[in-house]
């Protein structure tokens, strides 16, 4: 069991951030979030694009924020669980909650932050009609043991970088690759479409373009896919494997089925205090909340944490009373021992 | 006046007349979610980056749109139920010359 004073689900920016307030009041924070990396949509949909409203950044990177907030609450010492998306959750009779995600890993705090966006990040599945039986047996929507492939006659789909990614790192792995897209042109990185043409000269990756996989064959397990070029009839491919990859999508998913109030996709929250759902004791900021006014900024998300980890201190300490302090005053002591200050301003006589 | 008129089918093939500004800088998926015509959470999802393709529709009518960018093409190259009249909502602007416009939103993924 890992156990923590707010425990936050989701590590895009607003997660993010809440490590640094709470840290600042001394409340330890671990982060749940479905993606293998943090930093949410940020890292995941937009890196490299640029943001222009963040507060005292004319212009940063998607990517370099999420950088930035890991860097700001690094000496608060967050504990992440990723790749892992939160499933259930159960209110203990002291009051504090068990979280559990889909592959079992509990979490236990007096506080939780959902701090989940739009939702947690799914693949994205393409409609082929009988996908779904083969999901456990040939189809794979995301590579978690490139071993699995070892020896094996494997077919990635998809045009961005992961298809490219893992359409070269299997050649050194499976027996066969091969890589089908819509289009003769590719979306990912210049050095892995340069990369994927090396190996296809070589023969080490056979590159179907521009075609769709229209079937999956086998009896129980994936033998062999359908795949059809544009305005020619299909042919198959023999296949141990079909691996699907077209990004990543977000579903509210299991937060929905908590007995929080839902409005319009979003947690409804009391923005006059802090918000707060309709569990006491759990609280919705950044994208995934909802309140007259709402505005899915990650500036507002950052307020929102602010205000949620002062009321989230009230609860875990009724008899305290916190008095707010600058940073630039009473400086940050990181729970890794570091202390960072404003430098004494010196004082010398003039001889 | 510089509204437009536009015929938006949604995802349960109900068809929706409405009027959209022309001086907001709006785009065709933000008509949709200004209108509620799709529930939040499942159209433009990436804010407008033509970089997630849940503001898919299909076009009906012969007008002359903004050409389709090399994000807006990668984007629908990579998408599902994809046919040849499939643009980005995101990538429409609403101007004078898209009245009339009418579209069907594409099913959700």
């Amino acid at each position: 069991m890992i156990t923590t004073d707010i425990l936050i689900i989701g590590a895009g920016p607003t997660g993010l951030f809440t490590v640094f307030e709470a840290g600042l009041l001394k409340l330890k924070c671990h982060l749940i979030d479905a993606l293998p990396q943090p930093g949410g949509q940020c890292s995941e949909i937009y890196p490299k694009k640029p943001i222009y409203d963040i507060p005292g950044f004319p212009e940063i990177l998607a990517g370099d924020l999420t950088a930035n907030l890991l860097e700001q609450s690094k000496q608060f010492k967050p504990g992440f669980t990723l790749g892992e998306r939160a499933e259930t959750i159960e209110k203990q009779d002291d009051g504090s909650f068990i979280v559990t995600t889909n592959k079992g890993t509990k979490h236990q705090a007096p506080i939780v932050a959902i701090a989940g966006g739009l939702g947690s990040f799914e693949p994205r599945k393409p409609p082929i009609p009988n996908i779904s039986e083969y999901e456990d047996s040939g189809v794979e929507y995301m590579i978690k043991d490139p071993e699995v492939y070892r020896n094996k006659k494997v077919v990635i789909a998809g045009g961005g970088d992961s298809a490219l990614d893992w359409a070269v790192f299997l050649t050194n792995v499976a027996e066969e690759v091969t890589l089908v897209h819509r289009r003769n042109e590719f979306r990912g990185a210049l050095d892995s479409v340069d990369k994927v043409q090396e190996l296809k000269n070589l023969g080490k990756i056979n590159l179907i373009t521009p075609a769709e996989i229209k079937g999956i064959l086998g009896a129980g397990k994936v033998t062999g896919v359908a795949v059809e070029k544009k305005g020619e009839a299909p042919f198959i491919v023999d296949a141990d494997h079909f691996i699907p990859l077209f990004g990543l999508s977000p579903k509210l998913g299991p937060i929905g089925n908590w007995g929080l109030e839902i409005e319009k996709n979003a947690i409804k929250v009391n923005n006059a205090l802090d918000y707060q759902t309709n569990i006491p004791g759990i609280y919705a900021i950044g994208d995934v909340n909802t309140y007259p006014g709402k505005l899915k900024l990650i500036l507002c998300g950052f307020h929102e944490a602010t205000l949620m980890c002062q009321s989230a201190f009230q609860r875990i300490f009724p008899d305290k009373k916190y008095v707010m302090k600058y940073t630039t005053v009473g400086g940050i002591d990181g729970f890794d021992g570091t202390r960072k200050e404003a430098p004494k301003a010196v004082v010398k006589a003039i001889q | 006046m510089s509204d437009i008129t536009l015929k938006i089918t949604d995802r349960e093939g109900i068809l929706h007349e409405v009027l959209a500004p022309t001086d907001m800088a709006m785009n065709l998926m933000e008509v949709v979610r200004a209108y509620e015509l799709a529930p939040e959470g499942s159209i433009g999802v990436c804010g407008g980056m033509a970089m997630c393709a849940s503001c898919q529709c299909y076009v009906k009518t012969n007008h002359e749109l903004p050409e389709m960018g090399i994000d807006e093409d990668m984007m629908l190259a990579e998408a599902f139920y994809v046919e040849e009249n499939s643009r980005l909502g995101c990538q429409i602007q609403m101007t004078l010359k898209m009245d009339g416009l009418e579209v069907e939103l594409a099913p959700e993924i």
